[in-house]
């Protein structure tokens, strides 16, 4: 298998999942963002290395943190932004969406900020663009979430600097999240010590154990010694398909309360992708408590997502001008 | 028309034949398979000096989208295909559009094949009108028009109640039941097999009890009505299992696999290859294993291309959103063939799997070299070596996962009723 995220030179040509970067590479986008974070503080927050390019989020699939904090880090580099929120229901046929994309492309397009809900679209599309255009993965189906993966990281890092000495757990619907799927191979790659997945078995794989995951069915257990708590979005519709019961029994299971909370390290970060379900994944008490760095997250998304457009449009030899 | 072939190695599965002798042919039918025959005089010799003489092809199940999408593919296009490939008989399954639920279809069917006049081509009628698992079809009616046997094709009948009812009219007409084995909820949400490769691309899997649920639930039926049966593209090691019992057992259950499932797994999928979009879908490697192995114990008697033919837009989109099918005639012969290079089975078995085996299945008197019967027959070089070049088939569907294998024993002539119907330039 070929990874096309990469040029014949290593770098970073599209960004569509985590899988199959190496450690350097994922290094290189935390040290670039870090460079970055600094910026959104100034009095000016905008630096011009990709002025010039025009940059369109595509967005088959609704979304307004992932989109908005795009939309911010093109902008601070100095790009021209078009945001494109596309009824998927229009583009049913996959003939549509290339047409949709070949009319964009030849606007002169330099790159695609792709979130769709089919998993593997960013990669069909990135299969399909000219070779001038680059494609970041803004979620696709239930795949990849790459630059959430790395903000994670970034997150991580600034609160416990190295990953190998790390217990990391993730509760939740597992199956179905591609942040899941994208954080625990940025994790693997880190070299984390310990990855925990906790839910009840109808949200995990039927094969965690084969990817090298820890399975718990209880936070008791799960949460034992960890330094990093992650909690995942539960969506609604999984009462549909029986999946779960309810969100009431869900919360009683797998709710993080501050009492669970305190299974972990006592200085164990809690962290959450959004949009939160209050009462439904996390308490109040503990995504507005003092473990939690949440909104820190959607800072470090800024940041992050500055690094990987930066990066995947070649702009690397001015950053030292920044 | 007199015709001679000389100088092949002539395999017959059915008397277990492999020796090397002339086949004369007149009429239309063989007429003698010998060294010399006093008196004949052919108006045309093939030299097959070289190459192997078998019965012509026979596939189970081949999709040629006519009547109902004749944009995509049609009889013509597809029977062409399947001489190229050294098929010389074929069964369409019920589910063009219209369905195969009224006479009039069957022979609008068998009108336009014998227009192409290349190879014969047999219907499945449905099960059920129009497919829909709740009236039965008239059976009878389809049976005297032709049709070979029975099915609901793709669409599974939920209702056990509706499916005994039909099983035991079938049995009524001695009509042979051909299933395609899936329980509908397991595999709703799927569009490919359930395991690693679907964990770690996050789409959706259909797991092995899809299929293993429904085999379970149908040979209980079998054996409770006495119709007999025939699963079609079996995916699983275990549903193989379930077969190879109910066979001991003395239940009338044959099983064929398609080519792709025999050297396929879920690993082939890759990133997203929209090519390797089927169903049931690609399973383990432990699956295909157990696949080759159901073929050599014989539980599973046949291979069937299960020729899904479908233009280049149904595969570009998002895996899941992409239409699952392999474009398969012109590549059932060389993949089987493999199958012998890779030492999994002998020829005997290889060219059995393609010829009386699935003739057995169908009842009809084809898949083996006899005097006195039709001459259909395939000729093919094993020492031939050719790339796949799926955009060079001659079948409208060039959606084919083998592009680029290397293969050998290619087709260089098929004969349906004595005449030359392809010919390898």
């Amino acid at each position: 298998m070929t990874n096309n995220q990469l040029t014949a030179k290593g770098q970073l040509r599209h960004f569509l999942t985590i899988e199959g970067l190496k450690k350097p590479l994922l290094t290189e986008i935390m040290d670039r963002a870090e460079q970055f974070s600094g910026i959104s503080t100034r009095h000016v927050k905008k630096v011009p290395l990709l002025r010039g390019k025009t940059i369109v989020n595509l967005f088959f699939e609704n979304s307004t943190r992932t989109r908005t904090t795009f939309e911010l880090a093109a902008k601070r580099l100095s790009a021209d932004v078009m945001n494109l929120n596309i009824n998927t229901s229009a583009t049913s046929k996959g003939e549509s969406l290339l047409d949709t994309l070949h009319n964009l492309e030849s606007m002169h397009t330099d790159m695609f900020v792709v979130r769709h809900n089919q998993s593997g679209a960013a990669e069909f599309i990135a299969q399909h663009v000219a070779p001038h255009v680059s494609v970041i993965n803004a979620g696709d189906g239930c795949h990849a979430h790459p630059t959430q993966a790395m903000l994670d990281m970034f997150t991580i890092r600034r609160h416990k600097g190295h990953f190998p000495n790390l217990r990391v757990a993730i509760i939740g619907d597992i199956l179905h999240s591609r942040v899941a799927r994208s954080q625990i191979q940025a994790l693997s790659i880190l070299g984390v010590g310990e990855i925990r997945v906790i839910g009840p078995k109808t949200l995990l794989p039927s094969d965690c154990e084969t990817l090298g995951l820890h399975v718990y069915h209880d936070l008791e257990s799960g949460l034992k010694d960890v330094d990093v708590v992650i909690t995942l979005r539960l969506q609604l519709e999984r009462m549909q398909g029986a999946l779960l019961p309810s969100s009431r029994e869900y919360f009683d299971c797998f709710g993080l309360t501050e009492e669970k909370l305190s299974f972990a390290k006592p200085d164990a970060i809690v962290m959450h992708p959004g949009p939160i379900n209050r009462g439904v994944e996390i308490a109040s008490a503990v995504a507005d408590g003092p473990q939690s760095v949440i909104l820190e997250q959607v800072t470090h998304g800024i940041a992050v997502r500055m690094a990987v457009m930066s990066m995947a449009l070649g702009a690397q030899s001015e950053l030292n001008e920044i | 028309m007199k015709l001679r072939i000389a100088n092949g190695r002539i395999i017959n599965p059915a008397s277990q034949m492999d020796s090397h002798h002339d086949i004369f042919i007149s009429d239309g039918k063989i007429i003698a398979i010998a060294d010399e025959l006093a008196d004949f005089v052919a108006d045309q010799t093939i030299d097959a000096s070289g190459q192997i003489v078998c019965p012509g092809l026979i596939d189970l199940c081949a999709r040629l989208r006519e009547p109902g999408q004749e944009h995509t593919a049609t009889i013509d296009s597809e029977t062409r295909a399947a001489v190229k490939g050294g098929i010389t008989s074929l069964c369409i399954p019920p589910d063009t559009a219209p369905v195969i639920d009224t006479p009039a279809v069957i022979e609008l069917i068998e009108d336009r094949a014998k227009k192409a006049g290349r190879a014969m081509v047999y219907t499945i009628g449905a099960l059920t009108q129009n497919l829909q698992g709740d009236l039965l079809s008239e059976m009878l009616a389809l049976k005297k028009a032709g049709c070979i046997g029975i099915s609901n094709g793709m669409r599974p009948i939920k209702n056990t109640l509706i499916l005994r009812r039909a099983m035991e009219y079938a049995a009524t007409l001695d009509l042979t039941l051909f299933i395609n084995a899936s329980d509908p909820w397991l595999q709703a949400q799927g569009c490919i097999h359930e395991g690693t490769v679907s964990t770690r691309l996050g789409l959706g899997g259909i797991p092995e009890a899809a299929e293993t649920i429904a085999i379970a639930r149908d040979l209980l039926l079998i054996e409770k009505t006495g119709v007999s049966a025939h699963f079609h593209n079996i995916s699983t090691g275990k549903g193989v299992d379930l077969i190879r019992d109910a066979q001991r057992k003395g239940l009338p259950v044959t099983a064929d696999v398609s080519p792709h499932h025999l050297h396929l797994s879920e690993h082939d999928i890759g990133n997203y290859d929209s090519l390797s979009h089927v169903l049931p879908p690609l399973r383990s490697t432990r699956d295909r294993e157990q696949l080759q192995q159901g073929l050599r114990d014989g539980v599973i008697s046949a291979i069937s291309s299960n020729h899904q033919p479908l233009d280049n837009d149904a595969k570009l989109g998002p895996f899941a959103e992409t239409i699952p099918g392999i474009s398969g005639l012109e590549t059932l012969l060389p993949l089987t063939m493999k199958l012998v290079d890779d030492e999994e089975l002998t020829l005997m078995q290889a060219i059995a799997s393609l010829t009386c085996q699935p003739a057995d299945i169908l009842g009809i008197d084809a898949g083996h070299l006899k005097v006195g019967s039709a001459a259909d027959l395939c000729i093919f070089d094993p020492n031939s070596h050719y790339e796949c070049k799926p955009n060079a088939f001659i079948s409208a569907g060039k959606n084919s996962p083998f592009a680029g294998w290397l293969f050998q024993n290619q087709v260089s002539h098929t004969i349906f009723n004595g005449k030359i119907v392809f010919r390898q330039e």
